[in-house]
């Protein structure tokens, strides 16, 4: 039984047509031979012999072969393995002799002499333990080649040696000494002025103090103008659009106009911040202010006052950080680096921009300063009599209050007190605060100094002069609402603009109490300017993201140009400035990103200049007066 | 008899007080520069009796680490002249009285 059948072990299972033997037979040894007799070969076979005309017996070979393959292989005992072995061997005894006893080359020709019988059992022993393979000399022959050996070649290099150089000096104590005194003197003089590097290398050698600093500010001119440089490059197609483009549709498109964008303002330390206000530097026109801070009531965090160039949109010319809000600020006039702030506290600062300092000039409080009430609108005035620099504010703690720089120090005069009834200010205080109401706007006259427009939370505008402090001179039951701008116009003496937060611009004349043009926008509107090239031109921005520009001799109605001009929905204009000299105007928002903008020809056309300036303008805006 | 000993304890505040590293003259490149003249105080430093040793010390640590062939010269007085690599010179005060002067020609 096999092991590994598989098949059911232990089971003895007898066929049926087994021969069935006796005990004794089963024990019976039977023996079996094995010979070589082929069971299968005939032993009967015989053949006609016709030499000897007889029937002979032919016998059949007996043996089969199973498997015949010729090969090279010869048998080592036989006559022709043993030459074979002789000859080969002599040839490796020979080398196998030089190399382990140095003795002569002669000895392998001796070896052939020498007697046959130990040779070869030696040499084969040697031969057998080599494992040298014998080959059949019809089969094998030994061929050799040589390659072919690239010739060598001399190839020979100098380097030029490194440079080198004389030096020469002399070591004494004096020397040593004085060098020490000049060394110790020399960081006195450090330690007591600022860092001085100097490097004065001649071939004496003198001190040579660390002086491998990278430091930019030597350069800082030059750096300048090359930003400016890589910024033009950079942003080329906006610089000539800015100079050059002029929008051919506008021809086509009727009375309609066009914003084309221009740079985009952005400063990363801006985040989170909304512009609250713009102003043009009226001497280098192509530098704006923008103040940040925040509109929300809950969320009063710090603000900025940044200041950019048209040249270089991509980083400020000066930033000035400040601990609060930014509400409004306003640039003077002539002295083009003053700049005048206000506070989202109710303080005032004047920065200084040829000073180097991120500090203010100097800084007012307000006076009675119990709860934050921002300033809403700084502007400033001429300066007064003993050439001192001043400016009014307004706020809202319902006080329109003129300060005066005096030499580093601000010194604030009440000019008015707002109330509803109109202007009285000898009422006390707690009396008078059920009819106070805050300020929110306030705007000079172009020509007339002394007067001035002040829009209030409640809707009102009234008209007020600085010489009289106690009365309005005229009050304008202008909104609903709070008046967010008031503004006059450029040219005409009597016109004035105001928007506010019932979603209304209006605009009016002085002399009359209802307004001269209604515009709804459907939108709540962030600000409202006048062209400074014609006096027929505004824009008004809103929350809705739109421009709107409003030329009211060609359309008295609608706006020319109504663009939305964000690129996010969300974002809210904030304010709005038109640049005195190009026609190009900048959006801020409440995003902390401001946009300039280049009108297209349609928007810039400036009235024609008849013989009777103002009254045909009157006219035109009032056919009611007729 | 005063006067000189004040003259000493001087001399000895004097040394105290400027045995800082005082560069003389040199034109190596700053990393090296500043390595060169470490080296140089660590081993006048150890070897304040023996100049000998210490300008050993120096210059086999110059040549392992830049290269072959420097030459080193500490000494309190003498005057020199030599012709070197250009960018492989240091020549400095230390110590108040010691100069030392290291440069590099193969």
């Amino acid at each position: 039984m096999d092991k590994g059948d598989g098949l059911d072990r232990g089971k003895k299972s007898k066929p049926s047509d087994q021969l069935k033997l006796t005990e004794a037979e089963l024990k019976e040894n039977i023996t079996k031979v094995l010979n070589t007799h082929n069971p299968h070969a005939p032993q009967n076979i015989v053949r006609f012999n016709y030499k000897e005309g007889v029937y002979q017996r032919v016998s059949v070979d007996h043996t089969a072969i199973l498997f015949e393959m010729e090969s090279n292989i010869v048998y080592q005992d036989s006559e022709e393995g043993r030459r074979l072995i002789l000859s080969k061997s002599t040839f490796l005894a020979s080398l196998f002799f030089d190399l382990s006893q140095a003795t002569p080359v002669e000895d392998g020709g001796e070896v052939e002499e020498a007697e046959e019988e130990d040779r070869p059992d030696s040499v084969a022993s040697k031969a057998d333990k080599k494992g040298v393979k014998l080959g059949n000399f019809f089969h094998f022959t030994d061929r050799a080649t040589q390659t072919l050996n690239n010739p060598p070649r001399q190839i020979n290099c100098q380097t030029a040696p490194p440079p080198r150089s004389i030096f020469s000096a002399t070591a004494n104590q004096w020397q040593i000494y004085d060098a020490y005194c000049e060394e110790l003197q020399k960081q006195e003089k450090q330690k007591a002025t600022l860092l001085k590097k100097e490097t004065d290398k001649s071939k004496k050698g003198v001190l040579v103090t660390e002086t491998q600093s990278t430091d930019l500010t030597e350069v800082a001119k030059e750096t300048k103008i090359l930003e400016r440089m890589v910024h033009q490059n950079t942003f080329d197609e906006i610089a000539q659009d800015f100079k050059y483009f002029e929008d051919p549709s506008d021809k086509f498109r009727g009375q309609e106009g066009t914003l084309l964008p221009l740079w985009t303002f952005q400063h990363e330390e801006t985040r989170g911040l909304s512009v609250t206000a713009l102003c043009w530097n009226s001497k280098y026109q192509d530098l704006f202010a923008v103040g940040m801070g925040s509109y929300d009531f809950c969320k009063q965090g710090r603000g900025m006052i940044v200041f950019y160039s048209l040249k270089n949109s991509s980083f400020p010319e000066y930033v000035f950080p400040t601990t609060s809000g930014v509400q409004c600020l306003d640039i003077h006039p002539q002295h083009f680096y003053l700049t005048v702030v206000g506070f989202y506290d109710g303080c005032v600062a004047v920065y200084n921009l040829k000073k180097k300092s991120l500090e203010p000039v100097c800084k007012g409080t307000p006076k009675t300063s119990l709860l934050t009430n921002p300033v809403w609108q700084v502007r400033w005035q001429n300066d007064d009599i003993d050439n001192n620099h001043n400016f009014f504010s307004v706020s809202a703690d319902s006080r329109v209050v003129s300060w005066t720089l005096i030499k580093h120090e601000l010194i604030s005069t009440e000019t008015i007190r707002l109330s509803v009834n109109g202007g009285l200010s000898n009422v006390p205080d707690d009396e008078q605060l059920v009819n106070i109401s805050g300020g929110t706007s306030l705007d000079f006259h172009k020509q007339t100094d002394h007067l001035f427009l002040v829009g209030t939370e409640q809707g009102k505008i009234h008209k007020c002069s600085i010489h009289y402090s106690s009365k309005f001179l005229k009050t304008y039951n202008a909104h609903n609402s709070a008046v967010y701008t008031v503004k006059w116009n450029h040219f005409h003496p009597r016109v004035f603009i105001s928007c506010s937060a019932d979603w209304t611009v209006k605009i009016w004349d002085d002399t009359i109490k209802v307004p001269v043009f209604t515009f709804d926008l459907m939108s709540a509107i962030g600000d409202v300017a006048w062209a400074p090239y014609s006096s027929t031109i505004f824009a008004a921005v809103t929350i809705d993201g739109i421009v709107r520009v409003f030329d009211l001799s060609i359309n008295k109605y609608e706006a020319i140009c109504q663009q939305l001009v964000v690129a996010k929905k969300k974002t809210k204009l904030t304010h709005i400035e038109f640049n005195p000299v190009h026609p190009v105007i900048i959006v801020g928002d409440d995003q902390g990103l401001v946009s300039s903008f280049k009108l297209s020809p349609n928007l810039r056309k400036t009235p024609k200049v008849r013989s009777q300036n103002s009254k045909d303008l009157s006219i035109r805006k009032n056919p009611s007066l007729k | 008899m005063a006067g000189t000993g004040e003259a000493k304890k001087e001399e000895a505040d004097y040394k105290r007080l400027n045995s800082f590293p005082l560069i003389r003259h040199t034109d190596m490149p700053e990393e090296m520069r500043v390595e060169t003249m470490e080296l140089c105080v660590t081993a006048c430093e150890r070897f304040a009796t023996n100049n000998e040793s210490a300008a050993k010390m120096i210059k086999e640590s110059m040549d392992k680490k830049f290269g072959s062939s420097w030459h080193v010269v500490i000494g309190e007085g003498f005057g020199f002249e030599v012709t070197h690599e250009v960018k492989n010179l240091l020549y400095m005060f230390f110590g108040g009285s010691l100069a030392v002067c290291v440069w590099k020609c193969s």
